[in-house]
């Protein structure tokens, strides 16, 4: 198991050092990072002067190792909109990304699990076309269609909720559906399909047998296995709530790291840009580290392969 | 009387059984989904004939006309025009054009690519396996849309930057799933017997490894179509997918957000398109696997 672990925590190390050589090489291409703080028409002297501070001088890998060994210790650059540190940018940034991925998490529970449990108990029955339709639609509506319909019902049309930015738990409603909905579908379809096994299943009919309650049994003592299915899967539902957080915040104006990242890449602002494809790849690996792992540990077979 | 009775029911229950007839057609074969295709690949290619209008000139004396059915409609816009004053049915036809032409490219380069790769990979074993394996790793590792961002803002967007960001960002699931298939059949005993009879390492990926693994990966083709309009719809509607004047279902969503109050149906449509299309994807890889494959129900 040891083994293992190091082994796909060495991989991970390389992930990141690979995602940030793309990066680095990225921002290069994107022309000489000068041009950024300075105009054309500055003298040569200047220019080469900054060159130097930069360390534009020496070789491209030379660069890069400078440019890795700051972003190591957090320091990505002076952000070019808001001229502190990239960091300190994107730091603030957070609480508003991790609030609306509680939300979202929130919503795809509580909707996913009581659905899926209720449309596998009730095979065939109007609840089970009521979650199958949910689940479809959550799997092929485009999020950003998803957010604007939402907004156009409830904000527009009902005046219900207010469409934009962030606020009281009313303005978490519709980003955290928005968000939420594809993640509820997974949830729902791992849930129903893992409950129709185990419904199935010799210690269910023992249970039954014993007389137990109907409640109990599918609450209970099926729910505890099925719900597995989807913990397993956590990892990837929160990453994915990072890539959709780029898609709802530019739809709900939400100030998170998704928004700065879009605004960041239309305004050049490449000190934050890598930053935060940094911090995203970081996340992504640790989330995927974590989901490896843990399966290894619950299925041997995994660490020997 | 009675008889009156014994005849209607026998006409109830013959009407019924047409209608369980039909209904179990629908249940066995995917009647709509195939009508949903079969529609965006007639639009696709007869684009210029069936749009009413241009798609691309737009009439801004004619801005944001409501949709026919309205009293204020008129049958010339069918689904009402946007506020440059396009029509929408139009651009909705041409949207299905670059929609499908764009995912047609990507599935065929990103399909030969990751089956072949997966098959060298799942064959050969050892090194390349392990390196090609982790590259796959590497690739869903990294947050796709960000990085496209990235890519398509310093490279600038264009149709070629598109499709290459889309092929690498699909090639992988066609990859893994050649790699397990691969690794399943090399096993058989067929093979063995083919590698005992001499044919080569060639030989055998291509005329023994190649047609067992090609029901799975039509399976993965059809619901990686759904995924790839998906994306691309994003991307278009962050603004860094096809550029601008070109009709994208994206990009219409993306026009149209500032105006929803005012004509909700520039939005509206195109995501309907969008909807239809995915749901139709879904279904037929849905039915193809229950079909093809049943192994990969557990998917």
């Amino acid at each position: 198991m040891l083994r293992f672990i190091v082994r796909r925590v060495a991989f991970s190390v390389l992930i990141v050092l690979g995602a940030s050589a793309f990066v680095f090489g990225l921002s290069r291409a994107a022309g000489d990072p000068r041009l950024l703080y300075l105009t054309e028409y500055v003298t040569p002297e200047i220019w080469d002067q900054w060159g130097k501070a930069m360390g534009l001088d020496k070789p491209l890998v030379a660069q890069y190792f400078i440019w890795l060994s700051k972003a190591v210790r957090g320091d990505f650059g002076t952000s070019l909109r808001d001229q502190v540190n990239a960091l300190t940018v994107i730091a603030r940034r957070v609480p508003a990304t991790a609030q609306l991925a509680a939300g979202a998490f929130t919503f795809a529970l509580a909707v996913g699990i009581p659905l899926g449990v209720l449309s596998a108990v009730k095979r065939g029955s109007i609840l089970d076309y009521i979650g199958r339709t949910f689940a479809l639609l959550g799997q092929a509506m485009p999020a950003f269609w998803l957010g604007i319909m939402l907004v156009l019902l409830f904000a527009v049309q009902l005046d219900w909720l207010p469409s934009a930015r962030r606020g009281g738990i009313s303005h978490f409603i519709l980003p955290s559906i928005t968000l939420g909905w594809p993640t509820a579908s997974g949830i729902l379809r791992l849930v129903r399909s893992a409950m129709l096994e185990i419904l199935d299943s010799e210690y269910i009919k023992f249970a039954r047998a014993k007389g137990v309650s109907n409640a109990l049994i599918v609450w209970k003592h099926a729910l505890r296995n099925a719900i597995i299915a989807p913990l397993t899967f956590a990892g990837m539902m929160l990453a994915a709530f990072l890539t959709g957080a780029v898609v709802t915040e530019t739809v709900f104006a939400w100030p998170g790291l998704g928004r700065l990242a879009v605004l960041s890449v239309f305004s050049n602002d490449f000190p934050v840009v890598t930053g935060i494809v940094m911090l995203f790849t970081v996340l992504y690996v640790i989330m995927n580290l974590f989901v490896d792992v843990a399966y290894a540990y619950i299925d041997p077979r995994i660490r020997y392969q | 009387m009675t008889e009156e009775a014994v005849a209607s029911s026998g006409v109830r229950t013959s009407m019924g059984r047409l209608v369980i007839r039909v209904f179990r057609f629908f249940r066995r074969w995917p009647v709509i989904p195939v009508l949903i295709v079969m529609m965006l690949v007639v639009a696709a290619v007869f684009a210029p004939w069936l749009a009413p209008h241009d798609p691309i000139a737009g009439d801004l004396a004619k801005r944001n006309i409501v949709p026919m059915w309205y009293a204020k409609g008129s049958s010339e816009y069918i689904l009402g025009t946007d506020p440059q004053g396009r029509d929408i049915i139009s651009r909705v036809i041409y949207g299905a054009r670059i929609s499908l032409l764009i995912s047609a490219i990507v599935l065929g380069l990103g399909g030969i690519l990751g089956t072949t790769l997966g098959l060298v990979s799942g064959y050969s074993g050892g090194m390349i396996d392990e390196v090609l394996m982790r590259f796959v790793d590497f690739t869903l590792g990294v947050p796709f849309i960000l990085v496209a961002l990235v890519v398509a803002v310093v490279f600038g967007n264009s149709l070629p930057i598109i499709i290459i960001l889309l092929i690498v960002f699909s090639w992988n699931a066609f990859a893994r799933q050649a790699r397990a298939e691969a690794l399943r059949i090399k096993t058989l005993d067929y093979v063995a017997q083919a590698r005992v009879a001499g044919a080569s390492q060639f030989r055998i990926m291509y005329k023994h490894l190649f047609p067992g693994v090609m029901d799975p990966i039509v399976v993965v083709a059809t619901w990686r179509v759904g995924m790839l309009i998906l994306t691309e719809a994003t991307l278009s509607f962050l603004g860094v997918g096809v550029p601008e004047p070109t009709a994208t279902w994206g990009s219409m969503v993306a026009g149209g957000r500032d105006y929803i109050a005012a004509a909700w149906w520039v939005c509206f449509f195109p995501g309907v398109a969008i909807l239809l299309t995915v749901l139709a994807f879904n279904f037929l890889g849905d039915w193809l696997r229950d079909r093809l494959d049943p192994r990969l129900r557990q998917l």
